[in-house]
């Protein structure tokens, strides 16, 4: 595939469908086993430590209720600013990710904290809703103030074969976003297939995204080892294709710090060492926070805390 | 913010947990005896180079006495004892297997060079199985398909090889106490201790003394086993060399033989693969356990189309491999088995390069003690090379390439082994089209390297004859 392709906007669907499906295939049960495989990777002492440190910069620290309210967001603020008020040394995470009403309010909490205001948009979780609506929910957050803007593509479409609609709506969004980063959620739970994972990675990829994301967290099953694995190769191989490095952000279902470290053994071994970093590869999360803090102090001290130890948000 | 921050740091499993003895006798009649004529041998960790015990060489009379305690408990204990009994001491060696899982899997990887997560995650769940599977038919013979009462042979004499020390002992020895047979087994001289610790294991299930006997040696031992006219069944599994001397031995003797010996197998891609999944199962087909496997796909025929691509992927991975102490459980690739074997491997790449191949070797730092070498690729490699023919068993891989399908049934079917073959299609008719062509005993789609108990493995041609595992494998210990 030469660069030009991947950079120039598909003709048509059928353009877009002899592309996405001339792609490599995925075994599943190769996957699947590679995945395993890379879950036994051993990770002790000064590596454990390097790979909390890391898990936590990367933390998208993420409420999206249909219960959050402006104080409900601004004490998830002050958590991701000083994950563990006793412990300077821990770092701070990398955004606070929040629906697009309340962006504003992360971003007043978060002011000069370097930790970014992400917000879902484009109708999220379902993104069942005209485009307008879409581009609207998305200016209204860029406007707000948000930094990142995580959105949804129409699975519906997509399943229906109807690429080129998919395309478009990622490739106006971008637009919308302006100099905010684009995140783009897959739903792989909705997408089911490793093949279906690759094909929609590809899509957003060439349609723009920054960041490739698994889910929304409200599907199941969210993230999983080997659906990252996949989103991973995608990203390795469009990076060698383009040139151009798109970030990985398995969200929902990670909770606890044996599942971070296996997310970045996969990054490490898959895409590589460039990808290991905040930058590059998030995770979309609420409870993993404390569980990496609890790990973190066990390690340094030598004791487990108890969870009244830690603060709930 | 440090970014490249997170390495591996060492994960060493305990070696402690194994309690290797300073010298071991053999293992007969129950008892632990002391060799006739006194001679002893040294078993090495090849990671350390180490010594790790002294072992017995049996002679003549020491392979004598097993041979008439496996007689003898043949003809008064096991071979009458109702299949059902002999399932229960199966299945109890099975479990003892299981429970001392983690200590066999150290000793292995210390007495083999193997990484701790292949025989903690390959061999050992493997050898478990393999008893608990032949466990289940004992008691069921009658149903194999091989007569209403099928009988068993007698005393088995087996040797088996270096690279899955305690799997290949399974592998023989499993079957052949289902079907009645009693054994009289010798390990291979440069690792006999899991073999050694599993004659524990038969004193701790209570097994009948005489049903297992362990004699340690090294070829000649070997040949006095296979030469002894009291062993009524050969099974062998190693170098084609070796096995066609033992063909030559039994033949015209009453004996039965199996033989299990080298192989060539091609890994053949098509340009419709699953690429990453190819890529791995390349990995896993050549690199897995050094390439000490006689099925390792140490041929890779890749469709031109996509042979540039491919290796460019390949060779990344590659660079991703661990290689190092065999004990860290992040070790992918661990140390050659001996000194010999290295020198073996280097000789031939060494003849790689000169008949003018191209050698590309990870670019990784290898211990300074002990026996290594590292993953290498040869690209350019010709039909005729001597790397594309002949066994190397070590980490070291050929890239052929092929135009189309009929071309690659050729290039695959054009060796004297045929012991393994691995098809990558997404197209599912041309698997079948290919399996249907390709002469090996075990043909992997989309997989490589895949043992079940219940599958049998075999080779055709020179790779030997006779099949072990699943009701197949219950033949080579039957008089059918």
């Amino acid at each position: 595939m030469s660069t030009e392709t991947l950079t120039d906007a598909p003709g048509s669907n059928a353009e877009l469908r002899a592309y996405l499906h001339g792609l490599p295939g995925v075994d599943q049960v190769g996957a699947e086993e590679r995945a395993a495989r890379l879950a036994t990777r051993s990770i002790k002492t000064t590596a454990k430590a390097a790979a909390i440190d890391l898990a936590i910069s990367m933390v998208d620290l993420t409420t999206l209720e249909g219960a959050d309210t402006p104080g409900k967001v601004r004490a998830l603020c002050a958590k991701a600013m000083r994950p563990d008020p006793e412990d300077p040394s821990v770092p701070k995470v990398a955004a606070v990710c929040v629906y697009s009403d309340l962006v504003d309010v992360a971003v007043r909490a978060l002011d000069g904290s370097g930790i970014a205001v992400a917000s879902v948009a484009t109708a999220f979780p379902a993104g069942r809703a005209p485009l307008e609506a879409k581009l609207a929910d998305t200016r209204a957050a860029v406007a707000a103030g948000a930094a990142e803007i995580d959105m949804v593509i129409d699975r519906g479409a997509f399943l229906s074969g109807d690429y080129l609609k998919v395309y478009e709506e990622i490739a106006a969004v971008k637009q919308a976003c302006g100099d905010a980063h684009l995140k783009v959620i897959l739903e792989t739970g909705e997408l089911v297939t490793y093949d279906n994972v690759r094909r929609a990675s590809w899509l957003a990829m060439r349609a723009g995204a920054d960041f490739i994301k698994t889910s929304t967290g409200k599907v199941s099953p969210a993230a999983t080892l080997p659906v990252t694995l996949v989103m991973l190769e995608a990203v390795r191989d469009f990076r060698a294709a383009t040139g151009r490095r798109v970030g990985v952000k398995p969200a929902g279902g990670i909770r606890t710090a044996k599942d971070a470290i296996r997310y970045l053994v996969l990054v490490k071994e898959t895409a590589g060492d460039d990808w290991l970093t905040p930058r590059r590869f998030r995770i979309g999360a609420s409870s993993l926070l404390n569980d990496l803090l609890m790990q973190r102090r066990k390690l340094a001290t030598g004791v487990y805390s108890g969870p009244d130890y830690f603060t709930l948000d | 913010m440090s970014e490249h921050i997170f390495e591996y740091a060492p994960a060493p499993e305990s070696a402690s947990i194994v309690d290797i003895r300073p010298a071991y006798g053999l293992f007969i009649n129950g008892e632990w005896v002391d060799g006739t004529d006194g001679r002893s041998f040294k078993s090495v960790n090849p990671a350390t180079e180490e010594v790790l015990a002294e072992i017995t060489e049996a002679g003549p009379a020491d392979v004598d006495r097993a041979v008439t305690a496996a007689r003898t408990a043949f003809e008064t204990v096991w071979g009458p004892m109702p299949g059902r009994e002999r399932a229960k001491y199966l299945f109890r060696i099975a479990r003892l297997i299981q429970e001392r899982s983690r200590e066999l899997a150290v000793l292995e990887t210390i007495d083999n060079g193997k990484p701790i997560r292949e025989s903690r995650d390959v061999d050992l769940p493997l050898v478990a199985a393999h008893f608990f599977y032949y466990a289940g038919w004992a008691d069921k013979l009658p149903y194999a398909g091989f007569g209403p009462d099928p009988r068993p042979l007698g005393v088995a004499g087996q040797v088996i090889p270096w690279n899955f020390p305690l799997l290949m002992l399974a592998w023989k020895i499993a079957p052949a106490l289902a079907c009645g047979n009693t054994v009289v087994l010798k390990p291979a001289e440069t690792t006999p201790l899991t073999a050694l610790a599993f004659a524990e294991i038969c004193r701790q299930a209570e097994l009948p003394p005489g049903v297992v006997n362990i004699v340690t040696g090294a070829g000649e031992t070997g040949k006095a086993l296979v030469e002894h006219p009291g062993v009524d069944k050969v099974a062998f599994t190693g170098s084609t060399e070796v096995g066609k001397q033992i063909a030559r031995a039994v033949a015209g003797t009453r004996k039965r033989l199996t033989l299990e010996l080298g192989g060539k197998a091609a890994n053949v891609i098509f340009d419709d693969a699953p690429l990453d999944q190819a890529v791995e199962g390349v990995i896993n087909g050549i690199f897995f356990n050094q390439g000490h496997v006689c099925c390792a796909g140490s041929r890779l025929l890749v469709q031109e189309t996509i042979a540039e691509e491919l290796l460019e992927r390949l060779k990344a991975r590659m660079t991703t491999l661990r290689v190092g102490d065999p004990l860290d459980k992040n070790t992918d690739v661990g140390a050659v088995n001996s000194a010999e074997q290295l020198e073996k491997i280097r000789t031939l790449a060494q003849i790689g390069e000169a008949e003018g191949a191209t050698r590309w070797s990870v670019p990784c730092r290898l211990p300074e003690q002990g026996f290594w070498f590292p993953p290498t690729v040869f690209t350019g490699v010709a039909q005729s090379h001597r790397i594309a023919r002949e066994e190397i068993f070590g980490p070291v891989l050929s890239v052929l390439t092929f135009r189309t399908p009929a071309e690659a049934v050729e290039k695959a079917n054009n060796t004297p082994y045929g012991l393994s073959a691995g098809i990558w299609t997404e197209k599912g008719s041309r698997i079948l089209w290919m399996a249907q062509r390709m002469r090996a005993g075990v043909v992997w789609a989309n997989t490589f390297n895949k043992f079940d108990p219940a599958a049998p493995f075999g080779g055709y041609k020179e790779s030997g004859f006779g099949r072990e595992g699943g009701r197949h494998g219950l033949e080579a210990y039957l008089d059918v």
